[in-house]
Formats: structure tokens, C-alpha cells, sequence
């Protein structure tokens, strides 16, 4: 089912800040539109935790739309007739890209054996994917929540090959909470007997149990309270009064456990412990002596950094945290907060304050690399 | 803080102050209209605070670099000699420590440009004399208790302050009834009385060597 996935595979050691490298090296990639003659007009997007390449196309493989359908494709802002927009699954993915669900280099799959990653080795990936098609410079780095460490990484480590960069509800560095969350849903997956140590492929088994519980613990973080009481508030499940037993009364219970079931048909449950990992280990400032300022010094492109007011998750201060250390660094930022109840998950909706930022961003960033 | 009249007279004074291509901050820069003219009428490479949300979101939204944050506290963020010019307009008389603002402008730009609104105006004046209250008029138009303006000054007094934190007057331009006058280089007393409005443009004096 994997063949309608657009992969490359590049013979090359890839090496890992965990140490050692990761040979062969495979990249599920999605691109949409042209490169120009001058190949200045690339975009590079970067996906979140769950998320894949099909950033504006549906995926072939799950049949779920595009992710960011609002704002990719022709004629959006993101225009793809005028930007050639690309995006490839992260390293530890499961959607074309190696991680632990790949088949290792003794046949099997690599499971337990996958080295750990963190977010440079992401960024790692994705460079020698915009190398192999032949791009000296991104015109603009965007993405949100863990596709927005993904940007910072960029700008921090090879800042002369990106023009603009727009980290939206991110983090410079994963919190003690955000930690705490992750390792909830780690060790949810892990409870689950079918895991088997991670050997779960070969055992023929599948921890559905312990991934969708993961997932419905960090789905409420995605989630401010203001939006999850206007969703649901306490409202029953298809019933007209309290059961007594353990069955979803609550109409928030139906959908979480909808939400976990959906999850698990779509994504790989040792994906899930290698990712959240890395965005765990993520702490941008600690390779540069503990002063984030210093990440940014050698970016001499523009920056957005983009958060949103009821965001728990990566919540406004994380952004203005960024923001500051970008200032002393001399860095062209502007720094926007969109004021909304939809918490987390408001940079994938229909923001219309966010949507004008990022236009006008383009444009002027656009305008700068005098791109036409 | 649209305190003034809403024809930015100031706005034209401070785009003539600005040399073609200068780097500028401007702090407090409310929608970016100044901005926005700076970086095409005079080439400048501009760059704002601003305290509201709605005001930055505005410039965003037109390509503008702006962050939110506010003069009192934020300008440290700056680096030493970062801009050749800072701009702080209608925004001076609002700010809990006008001394640290000025100080910290010093600090970031060559030049500074000021503009307030004038509490030493003749019709201030009258009106605090004739009326035995805090006088509301066209350039001060909310009353005592509504105001954002904590700290209203004279050009006398804004004078003596700049030049006690190491800035020397390049001019001051009188502002009244939204006409701008020609620059001046003192701050007279005649001044005072006339001037709705004025903008200053400050010199650094090079640092005290220890």
C-alpha cells in the first residue's frame, strides 16, 4: 500500500547526534508546483508530530484530506502556482520515511533497534532531501508546533540557506510539561502487552490499546478548555441520562476514544515514542552555550514567529521567549499572537488574523528575495 | 494612543529627519502608517514596537516587521548601535519611566525623535487658569482620571531632560492646529507657549570616557 508514496533513497550514511549514522536513507517527499530557472522560490514545510507530506494533496495511503488545504494550493497563500512547496515526512516517521516500522538492516524491521533522533537530524534529513533536488536556498521555512522546532533548527544551523522562516505555536525547548505529556503517552503504548518490547511487527501484533490512549491524552492538549466546552460542555452520548457503568456517557469520552481509534489505523506506535522523544530532547539554546540569542546570530533572513492566545500546549510565552532572542541577535522579526479559544490546534483552522500575518509576511518577504 | 489631532503633522517632520536608507526603529508605532511611509517614501530598513496587539497584527499584516512589547521595559532587548535612528512618537508622555526610555533609546540609535504633546501650550495653560481644572482640549482630549498619559511635560522640561541623559538638540519643530512651523534650533520660551505639539530630533553626545 506504500507504493503510492513518492520516496528517495539516498545510499548515504546520514549521521545522527545520538552518534553513528542511519544508511540506507529514505525520504517520503510530496512537492507542488514549479521551480523557477533561478530555483529561488522554494518552500519548505515542516509537519507536526502526527503529521505527513500531504500537506496540500490527500493522502493516498490513509485517504485523509490535505492538512493545511487552507492555506496550500493554487491561488492560496501559500500559492502554488507561484511557490514550489515542498514537504517530506520527518526522520522516525511512518509515512515513506525511515523510522522504526523501516526493515533494518538485517531484514527485519528496525523496531527497537532504530537509533534515537532528535529534531537537528529531522532537519539533517530534510537538508540532503532540498540538496538532492538541487536547491541552494529556501526562499521560506514554515511550520508549526514540531514543524516550528524543525524551522528554528533550520535558521540556527544552516542559516544562509533560508530566506524566511515562520515558526508557528512552537518552542525554542520542550517544557517539564510538555515532557510530562509525552511521557504519559510513551508509557501508555508501552503498558500495552502487544507491544512486545517494540517487536510488535515480528510478533504480529499491534499496541492499538496503549497508542490510542496516547493519543487521546495529547489530543486534549491541542485543545484549550474554552473549546472543549463549547464543543461538548457535558453533554451525553446518543442518552438522556448518566448509566452508571464505564461505558462513554460524555460526549468528549465518544470523541476521544474516536479520536484514539482513528489515530492507530494511521500511525505507527514506536513512530510515536521516537518522535515525541526527539521533541523532548529539543532545546535549541543548549548547543549554543545556553544563550538562545547566539542560535540566530548568523540568520540574516526574516523571521514570523507566530503563537496563539489560548494555546496551552506551546503557549504565547514560548514564542515571545523566541522572539527576544531573536531581537538581541540583530534578527528582522515580527512576532504575532492571534487572539482565539481554539488553543493548539489553531494554527491548522481557519485564523483569519493568522492567515493576513503570514500574507503579508510573503509579501514582503517575497519583495526582499525580489522574487516575482 | 491618538491623543493629537488625527493628521499626523509629526509624521511628516520625522520623514524629513530621516536620511534615504537610515535604519529606524520606531517604538510604539501603533498601525505602522509611519513605517510603512519611512520604508517607501525615505528606503529606510524599519523596524517597530508596539504595545497593543491589534496595532502589531496590523503591521504584520502589511509586511512590516513589528513586535508587540512596550517601551517601559522591552527596548533593553536591543542590541548597542543597532539603529542609526529611534523614533518615539506621541508615546514619551505614556511611558511609567520616561528617563529609562530615553536613556535606552540613546543606547540602540545615533539619534532619537521625539514627539509630544505640549502641556506648556497657551490654551493649556488658559484653560487650567480660567477653569481651575485639568484642562481637556483638542490635543489632550480625555479628562484627568481617563488619559493614558502619566507623565506630561513642557518642551522646557523635555529639553532640560534630554540634554541631562546625553543628547545635545539638532531641532525642535512647533506643532499647532496641525500645522507643522520651520525647525528651530533652541527651545524658547516663545516656543513653549506656541506649540501644541512639537517634534525634537536629539544628537547622542559620544559616551563619557571613564
Amino acid at each position: 500500500m506504500q507504493s503510492a508514496l513518492k520516496i528517495l533513497r539516498l545510499d548515504i550514511g546520514l549521521p545522527l547526534d545520538g552518534g553513528g549514522t542511519l544508511s540506507p536513507l529514505e525520504i517520503g517527499y510530496e512537492t507542488w508546483g514549479a521551480l523557477n530557472a533561478a530555483k529561488t522560490n522554494a518552500i519548505l514545510i515542516c509537519h507536526a508530530l502526527t503529521g505527513d507530506q500531504f500537506v496540500a494533496s490527500p493522502n493516498p495511503v490513509t485517504g485523509q484530506p490535505a492538512w493545511w488545504d487552507n492555506l496550500v494550493g493554487p491561488g492560496k497563500i501559500i500559492d502554488t502556482d507561484r511557490y514550489f512547496v515542498i514537504c517530506s515526512n520527518v526522520l522516525g516517521g511512518c509515512m515513506g520515511t525511515s523510522g522504526p516500522a523501516s526493515i533494518g538492516p538485517n531484514g527485519t524491521p528496525y523496531g527497537l533497534d532504530f537509533p534515537v533522533i532528535t529534531i537537528a537530524d529531522m532537519v539533517r534529513a530534510q537538508a540532503a532531501l532540498i540538496d538532492h533536488l538541487g536547491i541552494d536556498r529556501l526562499f521560506a521555512v514554515i511550520g508549526g508546533s514540531m514543524g516550528g522546532m524543525q524551522v528554528l533548527e533550520w535558521i540556527a544551523s544552516r542559516p544562509d540557506r533560508v530566506g524566511a522562516a515562520m515558526p508557528i505555536a512552537s518552542a525554542a525547548r520542550h517544557s517539564a510539561q510538555n515532557i510530562a505529556f509525552h511521557e504519559v503517552g510513551r508509557q501508555a503504548v508501552m503498558a500495552d502487552p502487544d507491544w512486545q518490547n517494540g517487536a510488535y511487527q515480528l510478533a504480529g501484533t499491534k499496541p492499538v490499546k496503549g497508542l490510542a490512549v496516547a493519543r487521546m491524552a495529547a489530543h486534549i492538549t491541542y485543545l484549550s478548555d474554552a473549546a472543549l466546552h463549547r464543543k461538548f460542555g457535558r453533554r451525553l452520548q446518543n442518552r438522556d441520562e448518566l448509566t452508571f457503568g464505564f461505558d462513554a456517557d460524555f460526549q468528549i469520552e465518544s470523541y476521544l476514544r474516536y479520536q484514539g481509534s482513528r489515530f492507530v489505523d494511521r500511525f505507527d506506535a514506536n513512530s510515536y515514542l521516537y518522535i515525541t522523544r526527539a521533541m523532548d530532547y529539543f532545546d535549541l539554546a543548549a548547543g549554543f552555550n545556553g544563550r538562545l540569542s547566539d542560535a540566530f546570530t548568523a540568520f540574516k533572513g526574516r523571521a514570523c514567529v507566530v503563537s496563539f492566545s489560548s494555546d496551552w500546549h506551546y503557549p504565547p510565552a514560548d514564542s515571545r521567549h523566541i522572539t527576544r532572542a531573536m531581537i538581541g541577535a540583530g534578527v528582522e522579526v515580527s512576532a504575532f499572537e492571534v487572539e482565539t479559544d481554539k488553543g493548539h490546534d489553531a494554527f491548522l483552522l481557519d485564523e483569519p488574523q493568522f492567515h493576513q500575518a503570514m500574507a503579508g509576511f510573503l509579501e514582503a518577504s517575497a519583495a526582499d528575495q525580489g522574487l516575482q | 494612543m491618538s491623543l493629537l489631532p488625527v493628521t499626523r503633522a509629526d509624521h511628516e517632520i520625522i520623514l524629513n529627519a530621516v536620511p534615504e536608507g537610515a535604519r529606524v526603529l520606531d517604538v510604539g508605532c501603533g498601525d505602522g502608517d509611519l513605517l510603512a511611509r519611512l520604508k517607501k517614501e525615505r528606503r529606510a530598513i524599519v523596524r517597530g514596537m508596539e504595545l497593543s496587539q491589534s496595532g502589531v497584527n496590523a503591521c504584520v499584516a502589511k509586511g512590516l516587521s513589528v513586535v508587540q512589547g512596550d517601551a517601559d521595559f522591552d527596548l533593553a532587548l536591543y542590541p548597542d548601535n543597532s539603529f542609526d535612528i529611534v523614533v518615539l512618537s506621541r508615546t514619551i508622555q505614556a511611558t511609567r519611566r520616561p528617563e529609562m526610555v530615553l536613556r535606552q533609546m540613546r543606547r540602540i540609535g545615533a539619534k532619537a525623535v521625539v514627539s509630544l504633546p505640549n502641556f506648556g501650550f497657551w490654551q493649556v495653560r488658559l484653560s487650567l487658569l480660567l477653569t481651575g481644572r485639568m484642562p481637556v482640549t483638542q490635543g489632550l482630549p480625555d479628562s484627568w482620571h481617563e488619559t493614558e498619559n502619566l507623565h506630561l511635560c513642557t518642551l522646557l522640561d523635555f529639553d532640560d531632560l534630554a540634554k541631562a541623559n546625553g543628547f545635545t538638540l539638532e531641532s525642535v519643530t512647533r506643532i499647532a492646529a496641525g500645522k507643522a512651523s520651520a525647525p528651530s534650533v533652541r527651545t524658547t520660551r516663545l516656543l513653549n507657549w506656541l506649540s501644541e505639539e512639537a517634534v525634537f530630533v536629539l544628537k547622542r553626545i559620544a559616551a563619557d570616557r571613564p
